[in-house]
């Protein structure tokens, strides 16, 4: 028997596996609550989920805290976006530079953003612009190191072409380096938006008033464990999106990267 | 464009002390509008020469000249093909061949020209708008080549630029080498480790030995082309060719505990 080959069938079952393993987790979660092994304090069945998630929308909360945390992710990343890929290319041409920034930002990396919230506070005060900066500051290493590493990973051979076609400098790093460098740039603002994402609950534990962060920490301090639900499953939602939409992006601009998809 | 290479020396360091001898005392010359193979094993110092006539690399003594002047840096004049085609995959196929003419600022309307003079010249035409991940290895050549020949050079230096094909394109690509080269004979150096290769493009064929490298002896080809690999006198110069690989180096392998 031939192969199935109907595209739309094809499209059909891919996108059954790709929803499948979900369904079936949520489905034994509902089960195993209606069979009572759950306390729905512990673990809210989805069906809970669902509604809470259903009524925030209705009221309006849910636009407000997810509008305002989009807002803060944006500021932050882009912030984070343009600072990063601007001194990682400097840093990724330059040794001397390198040398002398290596030290600072290798031992700035590690530190958790949430550690900074103290001196965020001390230093921007309590508003929109110390919670900007844990985001930043969460963004900012994934996409300076994997810059850095993008250019750094030049192909020998580039460079010795560039060297007999006689190609300034200039135009080198505009049209030899950074274009190669361009696969894990994309990389570095994928996982920058995803740490971003990951940092905006500990941006509004300072003293947030809405946002997603702060549903959460309220929901928490009342027990509503369905509303933290609500929270978690909408962060991770919306980083799902934006990445789709960068990674949409990426297929368009490095288009020419056959890289391996798996069988 | 003649190129002279005289007594060229280089070792490279091992370890802390050793130093190996990469090229020992070699001279040998390319006149204008030759083809010259430069044959050898792996090792024998063949691409450091090549590098050195494309201004990458420098003996430690000795010198090579192209046309009196001594190589001291890369020149378009002197292009090069390399092995694993280094063409930038973010081009397409004209974009990869139009990047030399617009970086020293040749006008568009002679740049598209180029372009449809070396797509057709090496044929690809039909490709312009393809990127390199969707070409075969052959293909990825022929812009390879068509991307040096974009810039007028005088001199083609070749580093083993079909060892990648398998042996049917890389017959396929051999002829339509000479093809090109006969067109136009520019002066060209082709390193090869594969004899028939050499035999078969060749004016003369430098033959090397390895450790250290040495230039053993000269081999002229004198056959007309096109060539064919099964003649008695195609045979019987790979066959003198072979040759001079018998016992040149002692054949029991060194053993150190």
């Amino acid at each position: 028997m031939a192969r199935e080959t109907n595209p739309r069938l094809q499209k059909i079952k891919h996108l059954l596996q790709y929803v499948s393993l979900s369904i079936v987790i949520l489905a034994v979660w509902q089960t195993l609550y209606h069979l009572g092994y759950i306390k729905p304090i512990i673990l809210p069945p989805p069906s809970k989920i669902a509604l809470t998630f259903w009524e925030l929308l209705n009221s309006g909360a849910m636009a407000k805290h997810v509008g305002i945390s989009v807002l803060r992710v944006l500021e932050g990343f882009g912030i984070a976006a343009v600072l990063g890929l601007s001194l990682g290319i400097a840093i990724g041409l330059s040794r001397t530079f390198d040398r002398l920034t290596d030290l600072i930002i290798q031992v700035i990396k590690p530190i958790p953003p949430i550690a900074w919230i103290p001196l965020a506070i001390l230093w921007f005060g309590i508003g929109e612009k110390s919670k900007v900066y844990i985001i930043f500051l969460g963004a900012f290493f994934p996409i300076i190191i994997n810059t850095i590493d993008g250019i750094r990973q030049t192909d020998h051979k580039f460079v010795e072409v560039a060297r007999i076609l006689e190609v300034p400098r200039f135009k080198f790093v505009r049209q030899v380096v950074i274009p190669g460098a361009f696969p894990a740039i994309m990389t570095g603002i994928r996982v920058g938006l995803m740490v971003a994402w990951m940092c905006v609950v500990a941006a509004e534990l300072i003293a947030a008033g809405s946002g997603i962060g702060y549903l959460i920490m309220d929901a928490r301090q009342l027990s509503q464990s369905d509303v933290v639900l609500v929270g978690m499953i909408t962060i991770g939602i919306i980083g799902k999106l934006m990445d789709s939409l960068i990674k949409r992006l990426e297929k368009r601009l490095i288009g020419w990267k056959v890289s391996y998809v798996g069988d | 464009m003649e190129l002279v290479f005289s007594n060229i020396a280089k070792s490279f360091k091992r370890g802390a002390k050793d130093r190996v001898v990469a090229l020992d005392d070699i001279s040998f010359s390319v006149a204008e509008g030759e083809l010259v193979c430069l044959l050898g094993p792996s090792g024998c110092g063949k691409s450091t020469l090549l590098k050195m006539a494309a201004g990458f690399e420098f003996p430690d003594t000795g010198s090579v000249t192209a046309d009196g002047k001594p190589v001291c840096k890369p020149h378009p004049d002197r292009g090069m093909v390399f092995q694993d085609y280094a063409l930038f995959p973010w081009l397409t196929v004209e974009e990869n061949i139009a990047f030399g003419p617009e970086m020293n600022g040749t006008d568009r309307r002679e740049i598209r020209e180029r372009i449809r003079r070396f797509i057709t010249l090496v044929g690809l035409t039909g490709f312009e708008k393809a990127h390199p991940h969707q070409l075969s290895g052959g293909m990825k050549q022929r812009v390879g080549i068509a991307r040096m020949l974009a810039m007028s050079p005088k001199v083609l230096l070749m580093d083993e630029p079909f060892g990648a094909l398998d042996a049917f394109t890389r017959m396929e690509m051999q002829e339509e080498l000479t093809n090109l080269w006969q067109a136009a004979p520019f002066t060209t150096v082709f390193v090869t480790h594969d004899v028939e290769e050499a035999v078969y493009l060749a004016d003369r064929i430098a033959v090397m030995t390895s450790r250290p490298g040495k230039l053993k002896t000269i081999v002229p080809v004198p056959l007309s082309r096109p060539r064919v690999r099964t003649d008695h006198d195609f045979v019987q110069i790979r066959n003198h060719v072979l040759k001079q690989y018998e016992r040149t180096q002692p054949s029991a392998a060194e053993y150190s505990i």
